[in-house]
């Protein structure tokens, strides 16, 4: 009684470390305990190739019932100096240029039964009359005035305005070198700069001369179903030049005329030039462009992210793993242990998404690693050919895709924190990221501008980290999902669901903190 | 014991009226089980508002700028029926899987051990709200096409001369088809629980019969096989009920489909009846 003094009971046990890796640990050791789980993701990995296995769309093969055959340059396209696939076909009227020189033109007229707006004709200066070799071109255009292209790829605009008899462009290309600067007056002496161009490794001796070029009427109304979108037909556009003059000047040598690629399948009548005192009327269709899936008179080639449509097999399997992987705690009462052993309940929270998210992760990550190049071999056997992509973007696409399902899967994780209910959870998270694509791609229903917003503000914009082409301005053609392009750049896209996943993560952490277990 | 079961053996010798007694209960059971679970009324309100909703945020953003814009109004209307055939799905998986996961399935056939009188009652009374929640819906939906899409240019100078009125044959079939789309899905999902009970897993299999089936098609290259997922799968093939313009170029014909939503609906009831009838709970 008077000793007063009582040792509080300490337990023989050491304290263990209540360190986050414990945590995580503990969550693993729950997660791939439960078969059920560690199938379904499983599955998510062959789901992404097995669906790859279905592709057997053809080259030319537009889905549309009762679609045309294509029509065009057939089922493969040049690749240029960028290493991107390209259109290179167009009338060329040319001469050999040794060393540095400068041709001058004037013309008069641009014409055509529908006059595209990116319609060319004006003069080039090319590495060779080969499909795909570097050049730099001055030209005018249907309706987006004197332009400066080069390397397909590269753009530049000079002054606007179309050409006409009465409102004549007189046109100037110099080579220097690996140099070439394109000037434009509409006098023929007051000259201004347009651009200027460095084709790297140019040979000594180059085409130059003039050419024609006219993409087909783009079928814009056109909902395209899937990667193909057959072009309205080709068209002849013709121009008209006169006052040529070669510097150096040469005398002796003729003008030869070649379709650069071949007479195009399906091309009109009437393409050729004909010279008559100092007169060129130079007709020819075509383009000189990047090539774009879903662009007319393109070769129809896809990109390498339709060998991951099965992605969304795998975000339906994952979506559910991951929203039972939250769900089942409350069912079984497992989450009053789990809080009782672990009072910090944000940290539980949190380890449940790394362990969720870093095996979504992976699955995906195999799944994808393995359906692209599966994917790749039997569109080619089917006689496709994909437009080529970097390494860079190629990861990216591969990796992205794996990391969209990782985050999916802690958007259903935390969704089932949120509302407690698996088939809510499982619902919400599905329908927010696969059913927009749906409407979009699949089941046009909306109009394009509609369909532009769902895939921006929903978090299905986050399939945008498949886009592997970048869209160029001066190729006309449907840039739609299922040709591979979405509103969003790639990473703003994948933003986006991290967005929404960070702010239902937020609530569900609130919530697990404020409410009973 | 000879008094007690005296007054009753003209009942137990006559087995037809033994099921309808049987019958009656169970619904009963079943009514009150639905009417008092706790998310049921909130998915139906959900379901009434959500779909007339989305369906007006289509026609607001639908333009018909001219004659021959081959846009169908009551398809656009309906729009919301892609999303509240999902919560129809969730309301009726839980019908028969939330049961397994509260253990409450035994309660329920220890009491009425006639199972296919059980999921024969379930399906039922899911379908009266079902309907009644659908006719709700789709009502609003036409509703709101009518006061919007007028001034959208869907006019008689459009080629659209009563848009939308239900005095018109085939709005009145994509508008009574969408409200029997949605009982078809609800009875595919309630077959679905049955046979899969879990219901984590029961949603996902059906959203992805539904979801995925159509983006699968859009990779299938060849035309032909592209029609015939189109004509098989539950979704395209039932909304193809919606359709009022462009008849020709339906993958199949609007009741044809409906009809194949049903033969759906159909296996997957007699699947989940099997696997109830068979299996221990």
């Amino acid at each position: 009684m008077t000793q007063g003094t009582v040792t509080a009971y300490r337990s023989s046990l050491r304290n263990k470390p209540d360190g986050f890796a414990q945590l995580v640990r503990a969550e693993w050791t729950k997660f791939r305990t439960v078969r059920g789980w560690i199938i379904g993701m499983v599955i998510a990995a062959l789901v992404i190739v097995g669906i790859g296995l279905l592709n057997h769309s053809s080259c030319g093969g537009a889905v549309t019932p009762g679609g045309t055959p294509r029509i065009g340059v057939g089922c493969s396209s040049p690749v240029g100096p960028g290493g991107e696939a390209v259109t290179d076909s167009f009338y060329f009227v040319h001469r050999p240029l040794a060393g540095d020189g400068s041709i001058t033109v004037r013309i008069t007229s641009l014409r055509s039964t529908s006059l595209q707006p990116w319609a060319k004709a004006g003069i080039i200066v090319k590495a060779s009359t080969r499909p795909g070799s570097a050049y730099a071109a001055l030209m005018v255009t249907g309706s987006h005035g004197v332009r400066m292209q080069y390397d397909y790829t590269g753009d530049i605009a000079g002054p606007p305005g179309t050409v006409s008899a009465a409102a004549p462009r007189w046109l100037r290309l110099t080579r220097s070198g690996d140099a070439l600067t394109g000037y434009a007056s509409e006098d023929g002496s007051h000259w201004r700069t347009v651009g200027m161009a460095r084709l790297a490794g140019l040979p000594a001796t180059v085409q130059e001369g003039l050419f024609t070029a006219t993409p087909g009427p783009s079928q814009t109304t056109a909902q395209s179903v899937t990667g193909a979108s057959a072009g309205g037909g080709l068209t002849l556009a013709t121009g008209v030049f006169d006052h040529v003059s070669l510097s150096p000047q040469r005398s002796g040598g003729t003008w030869a005329g070649d379709n650069v690629g071949g007479i195009l399948r399906g091309a009109p009548p009437g393409i050729g030039f004909h010279q008559a005192d100092g007169t060129f009327t130079v007709a020819g269709t075509g383009d000189i462009a990047p090539d774009v899936p879903g662009a007319p008179g393109g070769a129809g080639g896809t990109d390498i992210g339709q060998t991951l449509l099965g992605a969304f097999g795998a975000l339906i399997a994952v979506i559910v793993v991951a929203a039972m992987f939250m769900t089942a705690e409350y069912r079984r009462g497992l989450i009053r242990v789990t809080l009782a052993a672990s009072p910090r309940r944000g940290r539980v929270l949190a380890a449940k998404a790394v362990v969720i998210g870093t095996v979504a992760f992976i699955a995906g990550l195999i799944g994808s690693v393995a359906a692209v190049p599966i994917g790749e071999q039997l569109l080619r056997s089917n006689g496709n050919f994909i437009l080529p992509a970097s390494t860079l973007t190629q990861v990216r696409v591969v990796a992205g895709t794996a990391a969209v399902l990782a985050v999916a899967a802690v958007l259903a994780l935390a969704l089932g924190a949120l509302v407690r209910s698996s088939t809510a959870a499982i619902t919400i998270a599905i329908v927010a990221i696969v059913l927009p694509y749906l409407m979009v791609n699949a089941l046009p229903v909306l109009p394009a501008a509609a369909s532009d917003w769902l895939l921006r503000v929903t978090p299905a914009a986050a399939l945008s980290i498949q886009q592997s082409l970048p869209r160029y301005p001066q190729v006309v053609a449907s840039y739609t999902p299922g040709n591979g392009y979405y509103p969003l750049a790639p990473w703003a896209g994948l933003a986006v669901l991290c967005g929404y996943t960070a702010v239902v993560m937020g609530l569900a952490v609130i919530l697990l903190r404020r409410r009973d277990a | 014991m000879s008094q007690a079961t005296a007054p009753e053996p003209a009942l137990m010798h006559d087995p037809r009226h033994a099921d309808w007694t049987s019958m009656r209960e169970a619904l009963h059971a079943e009514w009150t089980k639905l009417r008092t679970a706790p998310g049921t009324i909130w998915l139906l309100v959900t379901v009434v508002a959500l779909t007339p909703a989305l369906g007006a945020v289509a026609d607001a953003a639908t333009r018909c700028p001219n004659v021959g814009c081959q846009l169908d109004p009551a398809k656009i209307s309906l729009t919301g029926i892609y999303l509240s055939q999902a919560i129809i799905a969730i309301l009726a998986v839980l019908v028969i899987s939330s049961e397994y996961g509260s253990g409450m399935i035994r309660i329920t056939l220890t009491a009425m051990p006639r199972r296919i009188t059980v999921l024969t009652a379930k399906a039922i009374t899911l379908n009266g709200l079902v309907l009644g929640a659908g006719t709700l819906a789709v009502l609003g939906s036409v509703l709101a096409g009518r006061l919007i899409l007028p001034s959208h240019g869907f006019t008689a100078a459009h080629g659209y001369v009563s848009p939308l009125s239900l005095g018109d044959g085939p709005v009145l079939r994509a508008a009574i088809g969408t409200v029997l789309y949605l009982a078809l899905i609800a009875l595919l999902s309630l077959g679905v629980g049955a046979a899969v009970r879990d219901s984590a897993v029961s949603i996902g299999v059906i959203l992805a019969l539904l979801y995925l089936i159509p983006i699968l098609a859009t990779v299938v290259g060849a035309p032909a096989w592209h029609r015939h997922l189109e004509q098989v799968a539950p979704m395209t093939a039932g909304l193809a009920i919606q359709a009022t313009t462009g008849l020709r170029n339906l993958p199949v014909a609007p009741w044809t489909g409906l009809g194949i939503l049903a033969a759906w609906a159909a296996a997957a009831l007699f699947a989940g009846g099997l696997v109830l009838q068979l299996r221990d709970a």
